[in-house]
């Protein structure tokens, strides 16, 4: 049968952000892809060599808007590891809490495009949320719904305080029968079940040879976790588990994140109870010269920071790998042999890591009036009889 | 096997190639090798230690180039990275991305970005520079010109 190429991207309503997808197609099956990237390059790996140690953690923090805690905590790691020096208790504890409260709202954030790539709308809705729950917790402990900016070599920047504590905790178990609930409906679901088992399945082997990370290599039946092969911060001192299934196809890894949503919960709650008092820095005040090397579980896999130091104040040399330049190549053995139409949740499957900036300000009554939910839905009635009476339709 | 028989095998297996051994701390060894006996030790390392491969690392160290290929057995929570220095002028590798696929992406990385050639690459070309990004201009070099401002206003950015 004769081939013909459908190309998605760079910039298709489908995708978050640029990437550009090749299919060739036999009829309705893909035998080929590729991809190309690149049109999101920044260059920030040569950007953070111009900041000091301090300020390089404000530009890598702004590498992925979802990420935004698993690139910091992978760089000071790999900065302490230059010299080396564990940081304190507490601040091991602040740094596993907001890194677990990002694991959570990044998995619910991947089942609403999950929802959406696979035109099924009420999942998106449902996810995003219950998103916003999560959002407002780490809001409650950190000040920020993102871009938490908690994270320092040495340390963390600011404390949790001991007010917010129960006010967070309190909120964490009020979303658990939320959760409970959607774990039943997405697991019952028969769409889901239809659209997702035996589709795109990457096998143990690739996962090995292509290197892949997190929930992808763990739903193919390889048991790697960073946090669990080589324990960090406060994840050996709380009982979790490391959620591992072989069936390899994109059910799988939803399982997988579903799953590790409440393990995420698990290890969020455990550490805000148990949370020790003390010194949250070490104020270091130089590196030394020589070389890091700084690991982390990020919700899409391991981030991988190495960091070269010549003993002035800036690194040498940052190199950043995100998980999804080891996950991205998967799509070679995972994608062709499906259709079309599966193609697109194959693709998303692996959590390509999207960019999401979006953020509702709420100003203080001094200034702009607050508009409730009612507000905004009478509004919204007022706008749409406007509009009506303008058009002529009765 | 535990971690010091690991490195004890590590270091009879390839005892001409190896030129530098940096026992740093329990978790990070660093092996710098010849460029020659790169791809049979990190085959060893892969395969048969049954290692996962993290990433390589280019760094342009003014005297010489160097890639840092950085391995983890995850069961003794081990980091191995094998180093190999590589001449300026004519710097050159032979690729890994046959025996892993892993590697790939990473070299065509590499080879826009500081320059390094790697023979045996089934496909080196750019991964993150655009077409238009002239040749033989490696952003990550230590030579590399700043940005020529002219040429950002013509091109309308």
């Amino acid at each position: 049968m004769q081939k013909s190429v459908i190309s998605i991207g760079p910039f298709h309503p489908l995708q978050e952000e640029p990437e550009h997808f090749l299919l060739t197609v036999e009829g309705e099956t893909v035998v080929d892809v590729d991809v190309e990237i690149g049109y999101n390059h920044r260059g920030i790996e040569k950007l953070s060599e111009r900041r000091n140690f301090d300020q390089a953690t404000f530009v890598i923090e702004r590498i992925c808007g979802i990420c935004s805690t698993s690139h910091p905590v992978a760089y000071t790691r790999a900065v302490e590891d230059i010299i080396p020096v564990v940081v304190p208790e507490r601040a091991q504890y602040i740094r596993t809490i907001i890194a677990e409260g990002e694991r959570i709202h990044s998995h619910l954030l991947w089942y609403g495009l999950a929802g959406h790539f696979l035109g099924y709308n009420t999942v998106y809705m449902w996810m995003w949320r219950l998103r916003e729950e999560i959002l407002d917790v780490m809001e409650i402990l950190s000040g920020n719904r993102n871009n938490y900016a908690m994270f320092k070599p040495g340390g963390v920047r600011r404390d949790i305080n001991a007010d917010d504590i129960p006010v967070a905790l309190k909120k964490i178990d009020s979303i658990i029968p939320t959760i409970d609930r959607l774990k039943k409906a997405i697991l019952d679901d028969p769409v889901l079940h239809a659209r997702l088992k035996g589709i795109g399945i990457l096998s143990k082997e690739e996962a090995i040879n292509y290197c892949a990370l997190g929930p992808t290599s763990r739903a193919s039946g390889v048991d790697r976790d960073v946090r669990k092969n080589a324990p960090y911060e406060a994840y050996d001192k709380v009982d979790w588990d490391m959620i591992v299934t072989d069936s390899g196809d994109v059910w799988g890894k939803a399982v997988v994140r579903l799953l590790e949503i409440y393990e995420s919960i698990k290890i969020m709650k455990t550490c805000l109870q148990q949370i020790p008092s003390g010194e949250i820095d070490l104020k270091l005040k130089s590196i030394p010269p020589g070389e890091g090397i700084g690991a982390h579980e990020a919700p899409r896999g391991e981030t991988f920071h190495y960091v070269r130091s010549d003993g002035t104040n800036r690194p040498v040399r940052h190199k950043v790998r995100a998980p999804s330049f080891m996950n991205l190549p998967t799509c070679k053995a995972t994608v062709p042999g499906s259709t079309i139409s599966d193609a697109a949740i194959i693709l998303a499957s692996i959590d390509p890591c999207y960019c999401c900036t979006e953020r509702m300000a709420v100003r203080s009554p001094e200034g702009d009036r607050i508009y409730t939910g009612k507000d905004l839905i009478r509004m919204s009635r007022e706008k749409t009889a406007k509009i009506k009476r303008e058009m002529g339709i009765p | 096997m535990t971690r010091d028989a690991v490195l004890h095998d590590l270091k009879g297996r390839f005892r001409e190639d190896i030129l530098d051994f940096f026992d740093k701390s329990p978790k990070r060894v660093y092996i710098e090798v010849k460029p020659d006996a790169l791809v049979p030790a990190a085959t060893y390392i892969f395969k048969d230690l049954g290692a996962r491969f993290h990433i390589a690392s280019g760094l342009d160290a003014r005297t010489h180039l160097e890639i840092l290929y950085h391995f983890s057995i995850e069961t003794m929570n081990l980091l191995i990275s094998l180093r190999v220095k590589l001449d300026r002028k004519n710097p050159r590798v032979d690729s890994l991305a046959n025996v892993i696929k892993g590697a790939n992406w990473i070299e065509r990385e590499i080879n826009e970005l500081l320059g390094i050639d790697f023979p045996g690459h089934p496909d080196l070309h750019r991964l993150l520079l655009s077409r238009e990004w002239p040749k033989g201009v490696f952003p990550l070099r230590r030579d590399y010109q700043e940005w020529d401002k002219k040429a950002i206003r013509d091109r309308g950015v």
